[in-house]
């Protein structure tokens, strides 16, 4: 049992990296990962609000639309539970933390197009996972996004001050970097 | 409700998307309420680091107004006396770009603190109703004294004295930023700082 879900955290986090691997919820990766600081204040925002929806979507799937066969509805469903979950941890960390209500700006409603929040919530359903499976798969889901988002953004903070060749710099040589990240972490495959 | 639900697929269907967004719509509507915030809070931490001196170099009447309108979009290079750190600390907080001072509000000079000349104030109160943080101490007919923790060195005061009895000294500060030299002991000088027409004692 403990060993399940630790082997669900560990695939999620590292060998089915949603990021790196799945390639998922690039638009973040790349847009949020110019300050240390504010890859971190996106990595705890998306963390809560990954967890929050993976378990929300998995409720409504199996409460509401499979007892009355509208399985169909899925999709829209989700996006419907996500735009709830993340406008409601707008307005919370709106009042309890202004300042990261303002670093985060307009990257917190940015996470409603999060293609991973959206993914998790799919793969959930695709994967068959109970409540708590879901649960954990988020959360790994979200740690896997943190744990690159503020690994990149440590090393896009060191290239902006690195000797690059002018046709590299910016943009281009953070692709660089994230597709040789992708590769390091191809290495993951076969830990479980 | 089974049968319902085989009979009128795309009934069950919409009534089910309607029914879930009402429930998240009472939901988010519950959370504004809730988590209502007051203003915006973003004014209190600018308005923080603002100096307080009231002195209204930027063009607004206070310390208060600037930090509203920096919220709304205003440059904030507009204060000398919160100067370069005060700069640094706003472009920290709102996460824009470093600019310099603005010299049309003033230039940065150190952190000052009004002295009234005792012997030579007629004492008229007009210092008193220009002093934005009720630093001055008098009455009328009496002798006004500054209270030198209270004064922000706005400047405010000098303009309307009618005895030019009010001079701007620099304030005894601590820290890296602030320390200078030592200003040399006037009376080993022999210069007189205080203006008067009285006969001085050592010339008599």
């Amino acid at each position: 049992m403990l060993a399940d879900y630790s082997i669900l955290l560990i695939s999620a986090i590292l060998v089915n990296n949603f990021v790196l691997v799945q390639f998922l919820g690039l638009c973040p990766f790349m847009g949020v990962s110019n300050k240390l600081e504010t890859a971190m204040g996106m990595s705890m925002a998306t963390t809560f609000v990954l967890t929050l929806a993976s378990a929300c979507s998995n409720l409504t799937y199996h409460l509401l639309l499979q007892p009355l066969g509208l399985e169909y509805l899925k999709t829209i469903s989700f996006i419907l539970v996500i735009a709830v979950v993340v406008q409601f941890t707008e307005m919370v960390v709106r009042k309890s933390s202004p300042l990261l209500y303002r670093v985060l700006g307009v990257y917190l409603p940015l996470i409603t197009t999060n293609c991973a929040v959206l993914g998790v919530a799919l793969l959930n359903i695709n994967k068959d996972h109970n409540f708590l499976q879901s649960l954990f798969y988020g959360f790994g889901a979200a740690l896997g996004f943190s744990l690159v988002l503020v690994l990149f953004a440590a090393m896009r903070e060191r290239l902006a001050i690195a000797d690059i060749p002018v046709p590299f710099k910016g943009a281009a040589i953070g692709m660089v970097t994230a597709g040789l990240m992708s590769l390091a972490f191809m290495g993951f495959a076969g830990l479980v | 409700m089974a049968e319902f639900i085989t009979q009128y697929p795309l009934l069950t269907a919409l009534l089910a998307l309607v029914s879930l967004g009402a429930v998240f719509g009472a939901i988010l509507g519950f959370a504004s309420e809730r988590f209502k915030t007051e203003g915006n809070p973003i004014v209190e931490q600018i308005n923080e680091i603002l100096p307080q001196t009231q002195c209204g170099q930027c063009g607004h009447p206070g310390c208060r107004p600037y930090a509203e309108a920096i919220a709304n979009g205003e440059a904030i290079n507009k204060c000398p006396p919160g100067g370069e750190a005060g700069i640094q600390a706003l472009a920290d907080l709102l996460d824009v770009e470093v600019i310099p001072l603005d010299e049309e509000h003033g230039e940065q000079s150190v952190k000052k603190v009004a002295f009234i000349r005792e012997a030579e104030c007629i004492g008229c109160t007009k210092c008193l109703v220009a002093c934005p943080v009720d630093a001055i101490l008098g009455a009328a007919k009496q002798m006004h004294t500054i209270i030198a923790s209270e004064c922000t060195g706005c400047d405010l005061c000098v303009e309307p004295c009618p005895v030019d009895c009010i001079d701007m000294i620099p304030a005894q500060q601590e820290g890296l930023q602030t320390w200078h030299w030592q200003l040399p002991d006037p009376v080993s000088l022999e210069v007189d700082i205080i203006a008067t027409d009285a006969p001085r004692e050592e010339a008599a």
